[in-house]
């Protein structure tokens, strides 16, 4: 009936490559990060998205774009965990919420800077997520999957029960906390400036990550985990040191929304559907690849967006994501990146 | 000739199996050391914890004169002990060159990303695998996957290797090229731990030779020895004359 799905979704489809290309990467891989044409790829990107709405101060524009740069955040820090060592997060989506509560907090509570308080957010969670990570990467396979579903609900839990940050009815942004912006109208272009930069950031650090040495230890990890440890990867510590990477961003993310939405609670923090559909973004894309979960993301937001405002499609969106990942996993593991790999072998020189 | 390895009453139970039981023999600088016995003997077994994989329950590995008993294998390999898989575990999404690359990174030099791809490409020269380097670990032959897993392990730049049946499901032309890597593997001065079914390999290659047999050490010797020794021929070579006719053939 259907064709025999390939188990991998980086399977390449075209294996022979004539011996004259074969010191190619040798030599087209030195120079570094900034000749690479995804890291031009990724400011240009960033740069649009910043001029365009500017242009005309299309604010409604840039409400649309800000979700998409949230969704292109976690998708490529999800990618980190998935895409490039294997392991499958459930709970993604607790590194953003946890760090929206802690930046909010810092931010409007304890009156600190913006961008200060977002790091800390970010290094808070990241620090959480390395302890966390050095119990619950013990487990393999579908344990893991499990434990960070485990994760996630008792994070919720002890945020919902927890005084300073207002238990189940979470925090509110008092209107002078946009002071130091400027008022709230510049504090919300300069929020979104700065979720831009941080969505850029995403994108270089799994740019860099996936041409470094630590990242071949991740890929050999997620090809197998046995082998690699037998050729000297300390696996353990590599993926408790990718699982607090990968919480980084999306907290310092977290912060930066939650300030500009101007409230936070658990419900909307710890959202367990966004986490869900994340790994739907970065399977829709093309896992492992850089440009492949940013694409994913950016998709599948404005989809999801869609049929959210659609009178008609409304609340139908999980039923479209789950047919989408269905559809995805059977007939393109590799995404559409790993589909235009298939097309255009060569793309895999350019495109990572 | 100095010892290099030393592995003194080791034991490993799995539940109620007694899979190695009080297994000591050594490895000197330069040699190579036959590892034979039927099947289920408990060759990978011990193979498994020589480079730490399994911990054992008793008994101690000394390497270079280091107490490396139960330090996992990634510890291993930078102290120069690299292995090979009997079934072939290559990193099937990445390419040659990556797999070997890896071996190179994380083995005892620690290379950094650059020199490790050109000491990849060079081991790949070596074990006649560097046209496929681009290629995917997939795509390879059997016998191609088997070079890859020497490859792999010789990247790391091991003092000594051991291989796990990489002459298996070879035909003759491929075992006879792999020999000749084996060889040329030992005159580079690493020393190798073989376990091998191709009895005619093993005998030739082999400086000394030990027989495992129901997880115990069943004999040890020069191959000649081993061959005619009653309790090997009755466990594991089954023909009397066996050895006669395997040294003849070389």
């Amino acid at each position: 009936m259907s064709p025999q799905p390939p188990t991998d979704a980086a399977a390449p489809s075209r294996e022979s490559v004539p011996s004259a290309s074969r010191s190619a990467p040798l030599t087209s891989r030195r120079g570094g990060l900034l000749l690479h044409p995804v890291f031009w790829l990724t400011l240009v990107f960033a740069g649009l998205m910043i001029a365009v709405p500017l242009h005309g101060n299309n604010v409604a524009l840039r409400e649309d774009l800000i979700l998409v740069a949230v969704a292109v955040i976690l998708a490529s820090n999800l990618n980190l965990m998935i895409g490039y060592t294997g392991y499958v997060n459930f709970g993604h989506i607790v590194f953003y919420g946890l760090g929206g509560y802690i930046g909010l907090y810092l931010a409007t509570v304890r009156h600190w800077n913006l961008i200060l308080a977002a790091l800390t957010a970010g290094v808070s969670v990241s620090l959480l997520a390395l302890v966390f990570g050095v119990g619950i990467l013990r487990l393999r396979g579908a344990y893991f999957a499990l434990a960070t579903i485990g994760v996630l609900v008792a994070v919720n839990s002890f945020v919902a029960n927890f005084d300073p940050f207002g238990r189940s009815e979470g925090m509110y942004v008092s209107f002078d906390a946009y002071a130091p912006l400027g008022g709230p109208m510049r504090a919300l272009w300069i929020t979104y400036f700065l979720v831009v930069a941080v969505m850029a950031l995403s994108m270089i650090l799994s740019l860099a990550i996936k041409k470094s040495k630590f990242g071949l230890g991740l890929f050999a990890i997620r090809e197998d985990e046995n082998a690699a440890v037998v050729l000297g990867i300390n696996a353990r510590v590599f993926k408790a040191i990718i699982y607090s990477v990968s919480a980084f961003l999306p907290a310092v993310a977290g912060t930066l929304m939650f300030y500009k939405n101007g409230m936070i609670d658990p419900s909307i923090a710890f959202e367990y559907m966004l986490s869900l559909e994340g790994i739907v973004m970065l399977m829709l894309g093309g896992q492992g690849t850089v440009i492949g979960a940013a694409l994913g993301g950016g998709l599948y937001e404005r989809l999801r967006s869609y049929l959210l405002t659609s009178p008609r499609l409304s609340n139908f969106h999980l039923v479209i994501a789950g047919g989408m990942l269905l559809l995805v996993v059977l007939f393109a593991p590799g995404g559409l990146i790993g589909w235009l790999y298939r097309l255009i072998p060569r793309a895999r020189k350019v495109i990572e | 000739m100095s010892t290099l390895l030393q592995v003194t009453g080791v034991s490993l139970r799995f539940g109620g199996l007694l899979a190695v039981s009080d297994v000591s023999f050594s490895i000197g600088h330069g040699e190579i050391l036959g590892l034979i016995g039927p099947n289920g003997a408990g060759k990978t077994t011990l193979f498994n914890i020589v480079n730490g994989v399994y911990k054992v329950d008793k008994g101690t590995i000394l390497f270079e004169g280091k107490d490396i008993t139960n330090r996992p294998p990634n510890d291993v390999v930078h102290l120069g002990l690299s292995r090979t898989h009997q079934i072939v575990k290559p990193l099937n999404g990445m390419t040659v060159l990556e797999n070997v690359t890896v071996g190179a990174c994380f083995g005892r030099d620690y290379l950094s990303l650059q020199p490790a791809r050109q000491a990849a490409m060079e081991v790949l020269e070596r074990v006649g695998l560097a046209d496929r380097a681009e290629t995917s670990a997939r795509s390879l032959t059997i016998a191609g996957k088997k070079r890859l897993e020497v490859a792999r392990a010789l990247a790391a730049r091991p003092k000594l290797l051991l291989l796990d049946e990489v002459l298996a499901g070879l035909n003759p032309t491929e075992i006879e090229q792999m020999i000749q890597i084996i060889r040329g593997i030992r005159q580079s001065g690493i020393s190798v731990f073989m376990i091998e079914h191709v009895m005619q390999a093993i005998m030739n290659l082999s400086d000394r030779i030990v027989v495992l047999s129901f997880g115990q050490k069943l004999a040890e010797g020069l191959p000649e020895e081993v061959s005619h020794d009653p309790q090997v021929i009755e466990a594991y070579l089954g023909d009397p004359d066996i050895a006669d006719k395997l040294l003849e053939d070389a």
